[in-house]
């Protein structure tokens, strides 16, 4: 117990330092990152660490909640409502209607009969589909395209995004864990792998859903503005009495205000895993991953609580996803990577230790904090390095440029690292 | 005529590059397979393999061309590509000693090899942008067609002309040696036999004497082969970059899911399936109507059932498909 306190503080430490050293802004920025990455790893240690279940989508769903964070916060835009959108909705219902028919058929029809019609379906539904939809949408599109060409969102304050990005995810984890659970474990991995391309691959192109990689700026914030906050004798009054610029400070408390409200966020979280997991449902969890036969043996449904948890998990990385999209204050699809940030997070779990709630933060933070800052040191290595060489030596020239990609390598070298020498991570799973 | 008009419009736009493309994720599904099959898991790093190999070839290519060799009509790379190989061979046999060895002894579960193959996977990545940076990189030389669209028409007279790139010619050439080579390997050689044997049934192989770290070294040799020449073909038919390497991941995937992860030939069929699907859903079929069809039905829109962003859809729900109602793969994998 000591011991994971000492390495929380540790952590605070280096934080502080940053801030020390570099700037508060700089630490607070990263403060927070390391905040969402922590939740984030959290989601991904109750799908890995509970059950064993491999999620190599990551980035998909944080994808979805940011799109929430998009359709929940942005005003509506009627005009492409009124151009297009009854026509949209209506090829929606449409779309509705071919799934429930294909559904009814698979469950009601038998041998030949039953594929075939579900082919038919399929095709005419398709086709009726682009049909309604096609001009629906390059109507969207050409309204305004230069400040919106979509549909514009609720309206709604961002928060609510945090739960309806989290029902995004549990929803695209819902439909792929039907597919791909009960049947090999690499074949979700590799599911998963394959839903995350698609949903990036939707953002990024379907432009009246959030302007694909037009992107969407200026997101409403949950916190104020700088310059509001410029303008208040307060700030004014607590810049002067600490000595910062007023701009410094009004980004610190901009800062500190959404630190806040994710630690809130992470610590709900944390109490809502550690009480699951310290209840029957958590060690039935740990049994059936410890021992799926045995498990199945005692009565326990496998696939059901497979499911269960991988939605769970899938929707606390959708909640920080909203969250991260929250703090961007845009949403830019084109930033999502899929195998790239999905390894990242993978990394966070491994090292706090897969199976520790605490161990999965401490992850997140350790992780996300030399992600950040192993840039300047690694540029400061290499200079230091080749410091002895010309000034325009071309292996230092090479080594310098290459200082950036490193930056993944080390990642996977720790990665292989801690699972060889210490694969129970920082924090071992009790 | 204007029906054979169409038959060679889409024999030039669909028929030959998705045969080509085919080849290349056939060659890349058939190293996933035979890995899975020995070791029992979905190595991520085979995509990175393919690019580190063509990342080596094309260094080795601009050794060659600088020196002034050249392979007459053909690409220099092909004779730089067995050293390419080698190459590859090294970094898999190093990586396996190093990385999977370790967990093999420990009998870690398939996941945890998964995992460790993203970390493996990663290294890779950092070492190719290393050693030839991230950016695009042509190298193909030699002949740019076997035949040029201008000569197809004069010899045929047709308004549409049918064009073969050499890189073309040389990927289906190549992938029918190679395949050929691999399954003579497998079904007539003594160590081809005794990969299947432990493939099939680990523990009777390891009772009949068959030593199981030969069984894993050669597996590892002919999937850094594999994934070499499949690499170097796709960067010499398009171009390398090292990102797309990584993007092939999923139709290979896809590829060797469906054929049935562990069944070769489930896997040169896989690739065919994926690439024409792929290709097929993808194609603007505008053209091709407009010639079957008299003028005034003639569509004014694409007739394109998907844009080509969302070529990864395609595969993957060939995947959903194949999992949903035959989760082994069209050929019954798990075993060579």
């Amino acid at each position: 117990m000591m011991r994971n306190i000492g390495l929380f503080a540790v952590m605070a430490g280096l934080i502080a330092l940053v801030g020390f050293i570099q700037s508060w802004s700089l630490a607070l920025a990263i403060l927070n990152l390391c905040l969402i990455s922590a939740v984030m790893s959290l989601g991904v240690n109750i799908q890995w660490g509970y059950a064993g279940l491999l999620n190599v989508g990551v980035m998909g769903f944080a994808a979805l909640g940011g799109l929430a964070a998009v359709l929940v916060s942005m005003p509506p835009v009627t005009e492409a409502w009124s151009n297009g959108g009854g026509r949209l909705l209506l090829a929606a219902a449409w779309f509705a209607l071919v799934v429930v028919a294909v559904l009814f058929a698979r469950s009601r029809l038998r041998g030949a009969i039953r594929s075939w019609s579900i082919v038919l379906l399929i095709a005419v539904g398709y086709f009726v589909l682009r049909h309604v939809a096609d001009p629906a949408v390059a109507a969207i599109e050409s309204t305004n395209p230069a400040s919106t060409g979509y549909l514009g969102g609720l309206g709604a304050p961002i928060m609510f995004s945090w739960l309806l990005g989290g029902v995004f995810a549990a929803g695209a984890a819902w439909l792929i864990g039907k597919v791909a659970l009960g049947l090999r474990s690499d074949y979700l991995a590799i599911a998963t792998l394959g839903i995350s391309e698609i949903v990036i691959a939707v953002i990024k192109n379907e432009d009246w859903l959030a302007r694909g990689v037009k992107n969407v700026a200026g997101l409403p914030r949950p916190v104020p503005y700088e310059v509001e906050l410029q303008q208040a004798p307060w700030v004014q009054d607590w810049a002067q009495s600490t000595g910062m610029s007023l701009i410094e400070m009004s980004s610190v408390i901009v800062k500190l205000s959404y630190a806040g409200l994710f630690v809130v966020v992470l610590l709900a979280l944390i109490w809502l895993c550690e009480t699951a997991l310290r209840s029957p449902w958590g060690r039935m969890l740990r049994a059936i991953r410890d021992n799926e036969t045995a498990a199945a043996a005692m009565g326990k449904d496998v696939k059901a609580r497979h499911l269960q948890v991988f939605v769970l998990g899938s929707a606390v990385i959708g909640i920080a996803g909203a969250m991260l999209t929250t703090l961007d204050g845009q949403f830019t699809p084109g930033s999502y990577q899929p195998l790239r940030f999905t390894f990242l997070i993978w990394v966070m779990v491994i090292v706090g230790g897969s199976g520790n709630n605490w161990g999965a933060v401490l992850g997140g933070f350790v992780v996300w904090f030399f992600w950040v800052e192993a840039e300047p040191l690694g540029l400061w290595l290499m200079e230091l390095i080749t410091s002895g060489m010309a000034e325009d030596n071309a292996l230092r020239l090479h080594l310098i440029e290459s200082a950036a990609h490193m930056r993944l390598m080390t990642m996977g070298v720790v990665l292989l690292l801690v699972l060889r020498f210490s694969p129970r991570g920082l924090i071992p799973e009790r | 005529m204007d029906l054979l008009n169409a038959l060679v419009l889409l024999a030039n736009f669909m028929l030959v590059p998705a045969l080509t493309y085919g080849c290349q994720l056939a060659l890349g599904a058939l190293g996933v397979t035979l890995i899975y099959s020995i070791l029992r898991f979905s190595n991520f790093a085979h995509g990175e393999t393919m690019a580190f190999g063509t990342a080596a070839t094309i260094l080795l290519t601009w050794w060659l061309q600088s020196m002034g060799v050249s392979f007459g009509p053909l690409p220099t790379a092909l004779i730089a590509m067995p050293f390419g190989a080698l190459a590859a061979v090294l970094l898999l046999l190093a990586s396996d000693r190093v990385v999977y060895r370790f967990h093999r002894r420990q009998r870690a579960t398939p996941v945890l090899l998964l995992i460790a193959s993203l970390g493996v996977m990663f290294f890779y990545n950092g070492l190719i942008r290393f050693i030839i940076g991230p950016d695009d990189r042509i190298f193909t030389d030699g002949a740019r067609f076997i035949v040029s669209a201008r000569e197809f028409k004069a010899m045929t007279g047709l308004s549409q002309g049918l064009a073969i790139k050499t890189t073309q010619g040389i990927t289906v050439l190549m992938t029918v040696i190679l395949v050929a080579a691999l399954f003579w390997f497998l079904t007539y050689t003594r160590t081809g036999k005794s990969m299947r044997a432990y493939s099939d049934n680990r523990d009777l192989a390891l009772l009949s004497g068959i030593n199981p770290d030969t069984v894993v070294r050669v597996a590892w040799i002919l999937t850094a082969i594999l994934a070499t020449v499949a690499g170097v073909l796709y960067g010499l038919d398009k171009s390398f970059k090292p990102f797309t390497y990584l993007q092939i991941l999923l139709p290979i995937f896809a590829a060797a899911i469906v054929g049935g992860l562990g069944s070769p030939l489930g896997a040169v069929a896989g690739g065919f399936i994926i690439a024409f699907s792929e290709v097929a859903v993808t194609f603007a079929y505008k053209r091709v109507i407009g010639y079957i069809v008299p003028p005034e039905w003639a569509p004014d829109t694409l007739v394109q059932f998907l844009s080509t962003d969302y070529k990864f859809a395609v595969s993957f729900t060939i995947l959903v498909i194949v999992l949903l109602i035959r989760p082994t793969g069209i050929f019954r994998g798990q075993t060579l």
